[in-house]
């Protein structure tokens, strides 16, 4: 589906200009510039703004990524935990740096905040599914699952 | 020893939660019909009564609240169920949501007949796409079988902004904006979303109120500590042998947490430190631990309960490390819409950090606890009144862990 038929999916919604982002994410893994000036033009409000919403949150991101996004989180608890030995097994595993993606256009690999499953940690994200108790060694099973 | 309660999580792991009829066969909506039988400043009275402060970190009365939106005359009102849940080492709205779903339906739809409101939104953070799944279904299987009358629920996601759990931050997100918190008043009661009366409340809050219409107020009242009555669900990360979660009554101290429930610290190594409420909570000592979990006895330590997240530190833990972490986090969240915070958040971090790398001077600690001082009243919301906590509690608790790196 382009992105125009997503974001007219959510024109009746009000304020549901988020929503849309959603699911324009979902399709493409990013907001091209193209997209965020339809949202506005739909959402009837200036492109700045539509901008403005486009880069205010975290999980939406105005650059091309990759297709799979890997999110490592970096707060306190997991922080402890040993994130650190994780995001380098990764980073190791894929040949890129946090924030990069892969020339395949496969993955993307980022920090996020807390997701919410600390009662497991170090704990990684992919296309939001949660993953537990991450280690080192089991990096390259769950990054299998994607390729 | 201290045992669990189980009020909120009542039906935790007891029945299907994606299977309406199981919630109503263990007794749910029963609470919902009953209210719909009373008169609205009865319910409202009943609540109150109860004395149940909101569980999401601000601990208002919630009877209170809803008797403000009640109160004001208007053609629309909104309930709206704050499920950010963003707080680091949080996790207990996400096992509501996932284990009862339909406990949290019911409490919204007696808010919305106590103040007149046939409208409701679930704000649920966007690292959580597989609960909105079963709150969608939920409220599908509820609609299906009428129960929740002429009130319609409706899920909206969150899209990665901490301060988004913000009330008015939330409602600015809702309406599709970036999430940047509004001056407060108006309150959201008077005047919220689209500019109608809304309540906000916590998931775990309104998981409390079918419970609370069902037995009364007195009962729940004379649970726990008395000033901020009933359970609480905390969630225990960091070194501790039990990584999970409890509901306790409120009375329950920080001790019997950590030793009794969560099993003490892991490896057999000593406690350092406990952080309560997430990541803006205060960092809480060895000699503190018998204070009670609690609001106000919190509050008493220079602490919080906040979300109801127990980090424990073992001995080998640095707080300057730990700290650093925080630090960079609030600098991250910070929306930038005012200077206090923006400007204040980054200021922290760089300080925090140049202690950190062994770079430090005296002086530096000095301008951390006059900046934290300013900060914490002069930022416009919550985010940057408390983020020097974490900070502050440290330099007031663990001191030599800073002096150890000054130069
Ligand atoms: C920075 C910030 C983040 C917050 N995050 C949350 C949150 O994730 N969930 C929540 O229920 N309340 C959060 N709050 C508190 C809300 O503003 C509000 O007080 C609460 O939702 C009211 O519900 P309650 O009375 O049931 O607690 C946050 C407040 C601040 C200042
Ligand atoms: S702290 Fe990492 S998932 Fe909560």
């Amino acid at each position: 589906m382009s992105y125009k038929e997503i974001i007219a999916r959510y024109a009746e919604v009000p304020g549901g200009i988020i929503e849309a982002f959603h699911a324009v994410e979902k399709e493409l893994s990013f907001l091209p510039e193209e997209a965020i000036a339809e949202a506005a033009r739909v959402f009837k409000m200036p492109a700045a703004e539509a901008f403005g919403v486009a880069s205010f949150y975290s999980m939406f991101s105005t650059k091309a990524r990759g297709k799979n996004i890997i999110r490592l989180c970096e707060s306190a608890p997991c922080h402890v935990a040993g994130a650190a030995e994780v995001v380098a097994a990764i980073e190791k595993e894929l040949g890129i740096r946090m924030g990069e993606s892969t020339k395949d256009g496969l993955f993307a690999l980022e920090f996020t905040e807390c997701v919410g499953q600390c009662q497991a940690t170090p704990v990684i994200t992919i296309n939001s599914k949660p993953y537990l108790d991450v280690t080192p060694a089991i990096v390259p099973n769950i990054l299998a699952e994607y390729k | 020893m201290a045992e669990e309660m189980r009020i909120v999580l009542r039906n935790y792991g007891k029945i299907d939660p994606l299977n309406i009829d199981e919630y109503i066969a263990a007794g749910g909506y029963k609470a919902l019909e009953k209210a719909k039988g009373m008169n609205q400043i009865d319910l409202i009275e009943e609540v109150k009564k109860s004395n149940l402060r909101g569980r999401g970190g601000a601990g208002f009365n919630c009877g209170q609240k809803w008797f403000f939106a009640y109160q004001t005359n208007a053609d629309q009102k909104y309930v709206v169920c704050n499920a950010d849940e963003g707080e680091p080492g949080t996790y207990k709205d996400r096992l509501i949501m996932q284990g009862d779903p339909q406990s949290v339906l019911e409490g919204m739809a007696v808010c919305g007949y106590a103040i007149g409101a046939n409208k409701g939104f679930i704000y649920c953070r966007g690292e959580y796409p597989y609960v909105v799944d079963i709150l969608n279904q939920a409220i599908d299987q509820a609609k299906a079988k009428g129960v929740l009358g002429d009130f319609d629920i409706e899920v909206r996601m969150g899209a990665g902004a901490y301060v988004c759990g913000e009330e008015t931050a939330l409602i600015e997100s809702i309406e599709g904006h970036r999430g940047e918190p509004r001056f407060k008043p108006p309150f959201p009661g008077v005047e919220g979303l689209w500019g109608k009366p809304t309540i906000i409340n916590n998931v775990e809050t309104f998981a409390n109120i079918p419970v609370i219409v069902d037995k009364g107020g007195d009962w729940y009242a004379a649970i726990g500590a008395p000033s901020y009555p009933g359970t609480k669900v905390l969630t225990l990360t960091g070194d501790v042998n039990n990584k999970t979660f409890f509901e306790v009554p409120t009375s329950t101290t920080i001790r019997e947490v950590v030793y009794g429930l969560g099993g003490g610290v892991a490896g057999g190594k000593k406690f350092k430190a406990v952080q309560i409420g997430g990541t803006s909570g205060g960092f809480i000592p060895e000699s503190l631990l018998d204070t009670a979990i609690s609001f106000d006895a919190m509050s008493a330590i220079g602490a919080t309960l906040g979300s109801g997240a127990v980090f424990v530190m073992d001995e080998s833990r640095d707080m300057v490390d730990v700290v650093a972490e925080i630090t960079r986090f609030f600098e991250h969240e910070s929306c930038g819409k005012c200077a206090p915070c923006r400007e204040g958040t980054a200021r922290m971090n760089e300080l925090v950090g140049k202690i950190k790398d062994g770079k430090g001077s005296a002086a530096d600690i000095a301008l951390l606890k006059k900046l934290g001082g300013v900060m914490s009243i002069a930022c416009l919301c919550g985010l940057g009144q408390a983020a020097p906590a974490p900070v502050l509690t440290t330099l007031g608790h663990f001191a030599a862990d800073y002096e150890d790196k000054l130069v």
